[in-house]
This record gives structure tokens, C-alpha cells and sequence, in this order.
């Protein structure tokens, strides 16, 4: 049994002719909560996927629990970034839910008894049992982005990977969602990946920070790595950080960096 | 009127192909495919009268066609996605061929309308032989199939992640696709196959929010539709697809008035 959950020893992965992480070496403790941060192409969503096996290193190599990433592992839910395309269908929140379960299988679709106990419970956990039998098409992004959450804490996960949960939410359903995975991350004792645009949304849950920039990464505390040196490192170029009444202001030469380079809408 | 031959065949063939129509119908409307079937149909219009042109039978014609092109159509895609002028531009070529072989066949022209518009009540015993096959294997397909495409058509991203092949799975189920439009093209043409594949699973979607009793009532919608539609074309000698069509029309209209009211009325009652 490997100490760490998640281990990464100088990755380098390329996608096309692009190498999107050239040397990063973290070790994530079980039972972490990691905020992943950089900014936009700095490779947080590859990340993500290499741990989950989808793509592998050029260079490098990358331990989940001790071995090696593989597709379809069941230590790991996953909340993918690109939106549910189901989110018109008037098809209630349960079955949304359920179509995960063991979906990956040959046979009919339909979840069985231990199928249909595994969904509920996974919506309980989420506290989303209001949504189950309200129709998609009627739920709004931060109710929609429960259930998906709860689809990737199907089947128990010691490892949970969530690619932007809070894109496209309001403040308020943002502080609603990191409350919650933090609730259940402590709970069920489970690693959480959690990348975001803002670190300000993610104070006070997150344990540690794991930010992405040039290809290279830093993990540590929010006071190890949110400083000027480490981000201009990181970027590549002078950047501040101010504290403004608890909260953190990255700016750059070129203005606020939290508030324009970070919004994008892929 | 079940004293005739011809008409026990038809409520038969009518409800081979309406139980498939249904099921395959609602995993259609799931996708966001509604225009394939639609599409698959025009191909296999070339391929009807192809096969009537060199004297086999145009369901295998229809089924080769429609079989090759969903195929096609699963391999390519998502960059099928936004190439709606290069998928019509194919369309009205295959149909254009259509044309061409109808022209060199020379035999009389019900068998063109036969093909364009369906003659539910002209299947013999060797066809319905074929349709039962067919649908005995397309259901057996799509239950075997029905779990990781339902996974795939509604978290995508999450299904790859878990280990589903994407395009595995759109392929088969184009497969099955293309074997209930050849089937559905039998009963009312390849103009109209739309109306039996989309319009009851559609009319469902309206009606409930579960996915297990959806794919149960866009089958019993599409049976009822299909057997009233040859009852009606009994009754009043018009023909048997006019009545299907119609039916199925207005059992969608109803349906999405029912949902709508439904919709209204719960908003209301939240004020």
C-alpha cells in the first residue's frame, strides 16, 4: 500500500505537438483536498486525465494508490468539465444518476435493485434528494452539477478528480458546492482534486494548493504558494499577491489576473 | 377483418416493426438524433430500387444501404457535427440515384410507391419472415447494448472516462438504427419513417420522466399507432401509412399539450 494517493514524478505529458506539463513532481496524501490552480492551458483538465488513465506520459510516471492510472478505475469518480449534453431532456434526476451505475457494462439499462439503492444513496450524499424526481430540463447549473457530482461519487470512490465544478455557477452556488464536497471529502475520508479559476472560492476547504503554470507545478499550503516569487516563477512573469480582508488578489504587470485571464468558457 | 390473410399479416408486420421503432426511437431522441433515422431512410431509398432494379427484393436493398451509411455515420461521427450541407448534398444524391434506377427499371410504378410511401398491407409470408428475424435481432442487440448507450448518450465524458468506447458504441447502435428504418420503411415508406420512429418516443419523452417506462410506452404508443393506422386503413380504404402518420402526429400533439398544461399547472402552483 503506497503511502501517497496520488503521485507524480517528473510527468511530462504532450497533447499533439504541444507539451503541455514538462516536469511535475507532486505527492498527494490521502484524504487531501488538493485546489489545482493556473492559468488557462496550463494543463489542469490534462492532468486530471492522465491520473485517470485517459492519457498516458511522454515522460515520467504518475502512481494512483500505488499503480499505475488506469482507464475505468473504480478508486476514482470523476466530474468531467465539459457539460452533461443531457441537461435539456426531460428525464428525471434519478435515472441521469443511475445511467452511471456500472453503465460501463453490456446489458440492458436498467440499474436493478442494487443499482437504483447505489444512485439514491449517491444523491443523499449530495443532499440533492429533492432533484431525483425533477426533470433535467428544470433544474438550474447548480443543481445539475450536484447530480453530476453525486454520478462521480458512484461506486465509492477513494479519489475524486472534479474539473471545474464551479464554472458558470453565482457566488453564492459556488460557496454551496465547495461546502458540500468539502462535507463529503471529510466524511467518507476521500482524496479531492478540485481545479478552479479562483483561489478565494476554494479558502478554508482546501488543505492544500497545487498550481500549474509553464509546465511545471508547486503543491503546498496557500502561504507556501500563493507569493509573488512563486507565481512569477510559475507564469513566467512579475506577479503580486495582495491580501485584501482575508481574501487573495493575484495581479500581474497587466492588471488583476484572478479576474480576466482566468475566465474562459471552454 | 382479421378473416383475411393479408390483413393478419399486416397487424403482424405492423407490430414486429412498431415494437422496434419504439425502443430504438427513444434512445434517438436520448442522442439528439431525431434526423439520422430521417437521413438513413433517403440512403436507403437508393438502395430500394437498386435492388428492385437487378430483381432482389428492396428490403435487402433498403437494409444494405441503410446498414453501410449508419456505419459510415457512427465511424465519422462527431465531425459528422456542422456538416449539415455535406450530409444533405449526399442525401439528394442518393435519392437522385434513386430516381435513376427507377427510371432504368422498367417495370410498373407501384413498386416506386410501395418503396416511397410503405404498403403495410401487401407483406407476404416470406417478408414477415424477414421483418420477425429482423427484429428479433435488433432487439436482442439493442438490449444487450441499451446499458453502456444510455451511459454514453447522457455523460459522454464520464462513460470514456469509465472505459466505454464512444464510438463503439454509436456505431452498433447506428447499426441497429439502420435495421429499423429498412424494417420501419416497410410499413410506411422511407418518406415517412420519421413519423413511426420519432413520433412515439417523442410523444413519451412528453409523458414520463423515467427511462425504463419511457422505452416501455414509445413501444406500446408505437404499437397502438401502427395497428390502429391498418385498422382505420381498413375501415375507410384510404391508405394504411395516411392513418400511421396521422395518429402518430396527433398523439404527439396531445402529448406535448398534456406536458405543457402539466408544466403550467406545477409552475402555478409554486406562486
Amino acid at each position: 500500500m503506497s503511502a501517497y494517493a496520488v503521485e507524480l514524478d517528473c510527468v511530462a505529458i504532450a497533447r499533439g505537438n504541444r507539451v503541455v506539463l514538462s516536469e511535475v513532481s507532486a505527492a498527494i496524501r490521502p484524504g487531501e483536498f488538493v485546489g489545482v490552480f493556473g492559468p488557462n492551458g496550463a494543463g489542469k483538465t490534462t492532468l486530471l486525465h492522465a491520473i485517470l488513465g485517459l492519457i498516458r506520459p511522454a515522460n515520467g510516471s504518475i502512481r494512483v494508490f500505488g499503480s499505475e492510472p488506469q482507464r475505468g478505475n473504480p478508486e476514482a469518480g470523476y466530474l468531467p468539465q465539459q457539460r452533461a449534453p443531457a441537461g435539456d431532456l426531460r428525464l428525471r434526476g434519478l435515472d441521469f444518476v443511475a445511467s452511471a451505475v456500472r453503465g460501463e457494462r453490456w446489458g440492458p439499462a436498467l440499474p436493478g435493485r442494487t443499482g437504483w439503492r447505489d444512485a439514491k444513496r449517491a444523491i443523499a450524499m449530495v443532499e440533492a434528494q429533492e432533484l431525483a424526481e425533477r426533470p433535467l430540463s428544470e433544474l438550474s447549473g447548480g443543481e445539475l452539477q450536484r447530480l453530476l457530482l453525486a454520478q462521480a461519487l458512484l461506486g465509492r470512490p477513494r479519489l475524486l478528480l472534479l474539473d471545474e465544478p464551479l464554472i458558470s455557477l453565482d457566488p453564492h452556488f459556488q460557496q454551496t458546492i465547495v461546502a458540500l464536497v468539502r462535507r463529503v471529502q471529510q466524511s467518507e475520508g476521500i482524496t479531492v482534486l478540485f481545479t478552479a479559476h479562483e483561489v478565494n472560492a476554494l479558502l478554508g476547504a482546501m488543505d492544500r494548493v497545487l498550481y500549474l503554470g509553464s509546465g511545471h507545478a508547486r503543491l503546498g499550503t496557500v502561504d507556501e504558494v500563493i507569493t509573488g516569487d512563486v507565481l512569477s516563477t510559475l507564469y513566467g512573469a512579475p506577479i503580486e499577491v495582495l491580501r485584501v480582508d482575508g481574501r487573495i488578489v493575484v495581479v500581474s504587470g497587466h492588471g488583476l489576473v484572478e479576474a480576466d485571464a482566468h475566465r474562459h468558457d471552454a | 377483418m382479421l378473416e383475411y390473410e393479408f390483413m393478419r399479416n399486416a397487424f403482424m408486420a405492423g407490430g414486429a416493426v412498431a415494437v422496434v421503432c419504439g425502443a430504438v426511437g427513444f434512445f434517438l431522441v436520448l442522442r439528439h438524433l431525431a434526423f439520422a433515422g430521417h437521413a438513413l431512410s433517403h440512403v436507403g431509398f437508393a438502395g430500394a430500387t437498386g435492388a428492385v432494379l437487378v430483381g432482389a427484393p428492396p428490403l435487402w436493398g433498403l437494409l444494405a444501404f441503410t446498414l453501410a451509411a449508419g456505419i459510415a455515420m457512427g465511424l465519422i461521427g462527431e465531425r459528422l457535427r456542422g456538416r449539415d450541407v455535406a450530409v444533405g448534398i449526399i442525401l439528394s444524391l442518393s435519392l437522385g440515384l434513386g430516381v435513376l434506377f427507377l427510371y432504368l427499371y422498367t417495370g410498373h410504378a407501384a413498386q416506386a410507391t410501395a418503396i416511397l410511401f410503405g404498403n403495410v398491407l401487401g407483406v407476404g409470408q416470406s417478408a414477415l419472415a424477414s421483418l420477425f428475424g429482423l427484429s428479433l435481432a435488433s432487439l436482442c442487440a439493442l438490449a444487450v447494448l441499451s446499458r453502456p448507450l444510455l451511459f454514453a448518450s447522457l455523460a459522454p465524458e464520464l462513460a470514456q472516462a469509465k472505459g466505454v468506447s464512444l464510438r463503439l458504441v454509436s456505431v452498433l447502435f447506428l447499426a441497429v438504427v439502420a435495421v429499423a428504418v429498412a424494417e420501419a420503411a416497410q410499413v410506411v415508406g422511407v418518406l415517412l419513417v420519421f413519423a413511426l420512429m420519432i413520433g412515439p418516443a417523442a410523444a413519451s419523452a412528453r409523458l414520463t420522466t423515467h427511462v425504463g417506462r419511457g422505452v416501455g410506452l414509445a413501444v406500446l404508443l408505437a404499437l397502438c399507432e401502427t395497428w390502429a393506422g391498418i385498422a382505420l386503413a381498413y375501415a375507410t380504404d384510404w391508405p394504411a401509412t395516411f392513418w400511421i402518420v396521422s395518429v402518430s402526429c396527433a398523439i404527439y400533439f396531445a402529448a406535448a399539450l398534456a406536458s405543457s398544461l402539466r408544466s403550467q399547472r406545477a409552475a402555478a402552483a409554486k406562486l
